[in-house]
């Protein structure tokens, strides 16, 4: 069941915490997942799996030009073909929602027009104008087809870094495409500049990128009228925030909505709230009394459900002759599309926040903006904050160059150290329990930095082209306030002595049905396959899964709940033992007294005392044994990690080999070192496809040029590295000492593999800003330099 | 649009084992088919357009996008998706049982088009170099793992399989 907490190849070192600390009999163990058994056996049921007696098929008409208005909308041919049951257009929907906030942002925020459906008018390719519904799919698609319409093309608004300027509106509801804006200037900034050794300013741009699950968005959405009923299956990573937002469109109570959780085929924030399209079928089916299943396809989910990443950070950093950070300026504009997901343009103030990371920046000045383009909406994707590590990562680098010191030197002169901890950033962000410096030591040893310089000079001499590259960040997980503040479990031990723990959790391939029964496990004192977590229905609230909170936030509230059901097994367990209830142990399934094992009752045995015989419990006992516990998680979590990695470009061809990756995550203790590092890898692979090879641009008429999987490039298993793992094990303050770390590898990986890739360029004069470097965008810059 | 009727023609075909007979359109992929009237749910579909792998079936033994193939191409020919491959009394394959040891999946999803292309893989290539598994796995995509534990669960299943007896009577 278990194997040794260090995994082959991961080296472990641990701070802050006694080392004679001994890990769980589960928590702490790489134990193989729960979810498998039926995932390797095919029997996983994913949303399209769901069939109902009755069910209709739904299918979008979407808009194939970017900005125009509908000149004639003529549906009836369409709804005249045998087996179609409904077209429904703008005017059938749209005066039902007013706007399209999800309960995170508060309704002042909710600026982008709540348009279920075109209104009138398209504002990007893939917007959806109508909404077929069938007996079948297939017939759904053929009756599209049969949807007469016609556009005025209009001048679309599609490159970001003009769109502020542009006198064409993408909302003209708002008059400005200027979604939010903001700035912190330090006016002291400008003398310290004046008066620094160095100070460097430059430009960087990330390219869209799309969340990419492998398996599309969907809902099937059931209304029973007479019921007062509305069953919902959907692809969700949060089934309480699809509950509250079926409730609000359809103007019904929450607790007539029931959010079925089957198995969910990736997410990445993609399915944190319901876009547009989704709140069409919901209308749909309320409109229909039948089932409606809407399946996203992939050109749909490419080209309508979210993108992510158009970020241009320009920063200026200011350094002393000693290679001493004094201070930094940033200046952020993000692309929120027409749409973005959530119902509110992208903030900066995370990206912002963060842009600190990992160094002693001791003054910061900033501005942002965000604004509209007729492009798909913006949407979270893993770390949606990022950019700020690229920029500043990125920044690191290219001072170092500058003042003539390697990378490594420049970093280890700014990174904080344990001594300074509590340090406050020039952000106001207080770090208690991080270790930059220790992950980027372990770091650079695992990847045996100095060596690779003497091998590099060697390689470079015979022309080859090798680089090093670094990123370090801190990352703010498991934040904590408003509606992410707090989780619920309710952990019901059954009479027969087998556990359910009910959560508001929306797994996704984050292993919580082995991870929550890891932790649930241990504190009741029984074996883990007596645990079963579910989610969706039933379970008390909470925001789900996302934002790298499940370890910290569900963790916290499972082991609240399962703590008290324990205490309750010891009282109950001292009754029929005749001892007292300090003096009973609970292990293995069974409760005994300390030192004399024989004396001892089941936990199954406890459970049929508490269900099935009252009298037999000690007087004032609660009858069952179930607890509700929610947790309050603190504002935020922070976690850390050092990326370095090592690559080769082929000169060429401009192709980039990344030879060697190596990640030291701090993620406080880990509960499942196996899943962790799977969460890191899988990260680290997605910021290295953003690095060099995923892109959904748009040409300059709007049109989506990536709609298919031969357009947008994923990394296969031809290219990726494979990943070495250090851990640093600073156990943070919340229960369990754990940390998110869902997010960290897409976080780091970028700036590590474009530094790389600087780093092995820079014997020619190149230096690379603007992802994603593709093998054109490298035998260019070759070329260019060649000529000149 | 064509004429629904006109187009139907009936498909038999064996699915892990079991008979399926119906008529189908033409035009009704070998994905659908075996999802919808087979039941086999666990052919995923990722993409639609032969990318992703996640509909990878095997068709007399070979492994094909079930998502490029119509179900009428499939007539009289055997099917195996991943529901075929544990043994009788549940035990799963080698490959299957891999992918678990080795946390070859997060998601699930595209894990069935993996482990039928992995199986087909094998049973061509029993002892592959790195290099060639990489390759092998190429022609599907995953986006949780990193594929660490994917080539890792190829590497033990086919080490697994290499020490399995061949060509020695029962």
């Amino acid at each position: 069941m278990t194997s040794g907490a260090a995994l082959p190849g991961s080296a472990t070192v641990t701070t802050g915490v006694e080392a004679s600390e001994a890990a769980g009999r589960f928590v702490g163990q790489s134990v193989k997942r729960v979810e498998d058994g039926r995932l390797v056996a095919g029997s996983g049921q994913y949303v399209d799996d769901v069939r109902l007696p009755g069910m209709l098929h739904a299918a979008f008409l979407r808009s194939d030009l970017a900005r125009a208005r509908i000149r004639r909308l003529d549906t009836s041919a369409a709804a005249g073909l045998d087996g179609v049951v409904a077209v429904l257009t703008a005017e059938d929907l749209n005066h039902h929602v007013d706007s399209l906030r999800s309960s995170v942002n508060p309704p002042d925020l909710a600026i982008v027009p709540g348009h279920v459906l075109a209104p009138g008018d398209v504002r990007f390719v893939g917007d959806p104008v109508a909404l077929v519904v069938a007996e079948d799919r297939y017939l759904a698609e053929d009756a599209l087809e049969l949807v007469d319409i016609d556009y005025e093309p209009l001048t679309p608004v599609v490159d970001y870094e003009q769109a502020a300027s542009s006198p064409h509106m993408v909302h003209p509801e708002l008059g400005t495409n200027l979604g939010a804006s903001g700035s912190g200037p330090d006016p002291g900034l400008a003398r310290v500049f004046e008066s620094a050794h160095l100070v460097v300013t430059e430009t960087f741009h990330q390219q869209r990128q799309c969340n990419m699950p492998m398996e599309t968005r969907g809902l099937v959405a059931h209304w029973q009228r007479h019921a007062g009923r509305l069953d919902l299956w959907a692809s969700t990573q949060s089934p309480h925030e699809l509950a509250f937002t079926a409730a609000r469109v359809l103007r019904i109570g929450e607790h007539q909505v029931r959010v079925h959780m089957g198995d969910v085929g990736g997410a990445f924030g993609q399915k944190v709230y319901s876009g547009r399209d989704e709140l069409a079928v919901l209308l749909a089916a309320r409109a229909l009394g039948r089932p409606v299943k809407w399946i996203e396809d992939r050109r749909e989910n490419l080209m309508a459900a979210n993108s992510a990443r158009v970020d241009r950070l320009t920063v200026t950093m200011a350094v002393d002759a000693g290679g001493r950070i004094l201070g930094a300026e940033i200046d952020h504009l993000s692309d929120s599309g027409a749409y973005p997901l959530g119902g509110a343009p992208a903030k900066s103030a995370q990206l912002v926040s963060m842009f600190p990371g990992p160094y002693r920046i001791p003054r910061l000045g900033w501005s942002t903006a965000t604004v509209f383009t007729n492009t798909v909406g913006r949407g979270a994707y893993r770390g949606p904050w990022q950019m700020e590590t690229v920029g500043r990562e990125l920044m690191m680098d290219l001072v170092a160059r500058r003042l003539g010191l390697d990378p490594l030197d420049f970093r280890r002169r700014n990174v904080i150290e344990q001594a300074e901890l509590p340090h406050t950033t020039a952000t106001g962000r207080v770090y208690e329990q991080i270790s930059p410096a220790e992950t980027l030591e372990q770091a650079a040893e695992m990847i045996d930095y100095q060596s690779f310089r003497a091998e590099q000079a060697e390689a470079r001499s015979r022309g080859r082209l090798l680089g090093m590259g670094l990123s370090l960040f801190v990352e703010p997980t498991s934040i904590g306030r408003g509606a992410l503040g707090a989780e619920g479990a309710v952990v019901r031990v059954e009479p027969d002595g087998s556990v359910t723990v009910s959560m508001g959790t929306g797994s996704h391939g984050q292993s919580l049905e082995t991870t929550i029964a890891q932790v649930v496990a241990d504190e009741l004192g029984v074996d883990m396959g007596r645990v079963t977590l579910r989610q969706g229905d039933g379970t008390p609230y909470g925001f789900g899964t996302g934002g790298s909170r499940s370890a910290v936030i569900a963790g916290g509230a499972a082991r609240a709940a399962a703590s008290e059901v324990r205490s309750r097994i010891e009282r109950i367990a001292a009754h029929l033992l005749e001892a007292a209830p300090e003096d009973i142990v609970v292990d293995r399934g069974s409760a005994f007294v300390a030192g004399t094992p024989a004396r001892r009752v089941s936990v199954a045995e406890v459970a049929d005392a508490a269900y099935r015989r009252p009298e037999a419990l000690p007087e004032g006992a609660p009858e069952g044994l179930e607890h509700t516990a929610r947790y309050r998680a603190p504002e935020v979590t922070h976690s850390n990690a050092a990326h370095a990695c090592i690559c080769e470009v082929d000169r060429g061809t401009g192709i980039v080999r990344i030879l060697r990756y190596v990640v030291s995550e701090d993620c406080g203790k880990m509960v499942n070192p196996m899943i962790v590092e799977g969460q890191i890898a899988g990260g680290v692979v997605q910021g290295i496809g953003g690095a060099l090879y995923e892109w959904a641009p748009y040409d300059t008429d709007g049109n989506p040029r990536a709609t298919t999987l031969l357009d947008y490039v994923m990394p296969t298993a031809a290219e990726v590295p494979i990943l070495e793992h250090g851990h640093v094990v600073t156990p943070s303050d919340t229960p369990g000492g754990h940390k998110g770390v869902g997010e960290g590898g897409a976080i780091g990986a970028p700036a590590c593999v474009v530094n790389a890739i600087n780093d092995a360029l820079a014997p020619l004069g190149i230096r690379l800003a603007r992802q994603p470097l593709t093998p054109d965008a490298i035998i260019s810059a070759i070329a260019e330099t060649e000529r000149s | 649009m064509p004429d629904r009727d006109q187009t139907r023609s009936e498909v038999s075909v064996s699915v892990n084992g079991a008979p399926h007979r119906a008529v189908v359109e033409a035009r009704r992929t070998l994905a659908d088919f075996l999802r919808e009237e087979c039941l086999a749910t666990s052919v995923h579909l990722g993409c639609e357009h032969g990318v992703c792998g996640a509909c990878t079936v095997l068709l007399d033994g070979v492994a094909v996008r079930s998502c490029l193939l119509f179900a009428v191409q499939a007539q009289g020919a055997a099917v195996t998706t991943v529901e075929g491959l544990a043994g009788p009394d549940g035990t799963l394959s080698p490959v299957q049982q891999a992918f678990r040891d080795c946390h070859g999946l997060q998601c699930g999803f595209c894990t069935p088009g993996f482990i039928v292309s992995v199986t087909a893989f094998l049973a061509e290539n029993p002892e592959p170099t790195l290099e060639e598994i990489r390759s092998a796995l190429s022609g599907n995509l995953c986006r949780c793992t990193g594929y660490q534990g994917i080539i890792a669960a190829v590497q033990q299943a086919a080490a697994a399989e290499a020490q399995t007896p061949t060509g020695v009577e029962p």
